[in-house]
């Protein structure tokens, strides 16, 4: 990222990005998340799913957290609406890459449907860091299109190769979905509230992991969001904001809008 | 059956916030306390998530500590260590099937 900061200073206007700069960084992300998608498919498959289910997932869902997290809470046993309930809160989050990237690139109305399956973390981390909006629209492109293609077919190999594999356990593979979850997570706790949120999830699911069916424990710890913002909000408020736990706008603003 | 209504309703559900999100105008959901529970939200659900499916056993037993929570050990320091997204999976994966090979 410090060396496109660096080519932005350098050039005299904003479109002198060079296309195969914007390229070469689309493909790097692309491939490298795009090879993942094996860990998936031998996940999906050792949790019961059978190849078409899992190719599905990743053709119709395709947002890696959402998928980890459904076939993870299917293969507890939990009722498949609480697993669809937790992918689906997972899944919330592209709405505001979404909202950020219509900004960005501005895309024709018969095209929006097209593009907004392609709107996940890695497409919108490499178009919003491009400095205008042909280098913008290249990335999400190039980022969108190696992503997907690359996903579904290593989910595809993984899916067969589990047969081969036997039990993914016993390979260590169960430890793929939480350090992709790791992965994901690390970058996003930057502030005492994003800790603090993390902290408290932990202690809830572990919490009610015994005590609760499936499924239902994740969606429990999700509260953790609102209970810490409450709290954020009343102890960075200072006074104006005593309207019950009703969460401060002010208190957000207080964050830096570029922080996300 | 339940498998293909749960990959219905996650496919249909995730589709339809990302194209929300393309399709609504500028400032509908840019109220700052939306924003802070949005960026929040993934927070508290990967937290669960990796809580769980790193110490939670099936069945309703008690959490436990097992090889998965080396192979996570591990992740965590590579990612301290800023290796890519790939070594850090590598990793957990290696660590939890050495472990496991070890005994534990």
């Amino acid at each position: 990222m410090a060396e496109q900061t660096h080519i932005r200073a350098a050039a005299p206007e904003p479109s002198a990005r060079p296309d195969a700069a914007v390229v070469r960084d689309a493909l790097g992300v692309g491939v490298a998340v795009g090879l993942s998608g094996f860990a998936f498919g031998v996940t999906s498959a050792g949790s019961g799913l059978t190849l078409l289910q899992t190719c599905a997932l990743s053709l119709l869902v395709f947002t890696g957290a959402s998928q980890f997290a459904l076939v993870g809470a299917l293969a507890a046993g939990g009722n498949p609406l609480m697993a669809a309930a937790g992918a689906f809160f997972l899944g919330v989050r592209n709405a505001f890459y979404g909202l950020r990237l219509s900004q960005l690139l501005r895309l024709p109305r018969a095209v929006r449907p097209l593009a907004a399956h392609w709107v996940i973390d890695e497409t919108s981390a490499v178009a919003l860091a491009q400095p205008d909006r042909r280098a913008a629209r290249l990335g999400f492109t190039v980022t969108g299109l190696s992503l997907y293609v690359l996903w579904n077919l290593t989910t595809l190999l993984g899916a067969l190769g589990a047969a081969a594999l036997g039990d993914p356990g016993a390979w260590g593979l169960d430890a793929a979905g939480p350090a992709v979850f790791l992965a994901l997570l690390a970058p996003m706790l930057r502030t005492t509230a994003e800790r603090a949120t993390a902290g408290l999830a932990v202690v809830l699911a572990l919490v009610c992991h015994p005590l609760l069916p499936a499924g239902v424990p994740v969606l429990v710890a999700a509260l953790a969001a609102p209970v810490v913002l409450a709290l954020h909000g009343r102890r960075t408020g200072r006074g104006d904001s005593a309207r019950g736990g009703a969460v401060s706008e002010r208190a957000a603003g207080d964050h830096k809008e570029g922080e996300r | 059956m339940s498998t293909w209504i749960a990959i219905g309703v996650t496919a249909a559900g995730c589709y339809l916030v990302k194209l929300l999100g393309l399709s609504v105008p500028a400032g509908a959901l840019e109220r700052p306390g939306i924003k802070r529970l949005a960026a929040l939200l993934p927070v508290a659900l990967l937290a669960a998530l990796i809580a769980i499916q790193t110490f939670g056993e099936p069945g309703g037993h008690a959490p436990a500590l097992d090889a998965r929570a080396a192979g996570l050990g591990g992740a965590a320091l590579a990612l301290v260590l800023r290796a890519p997204f790939l070594v850090v999976v590598a990793v957990a994966v290696l660590l939890t099937a050495g472990a496991r090979a070890l005994g534990g």
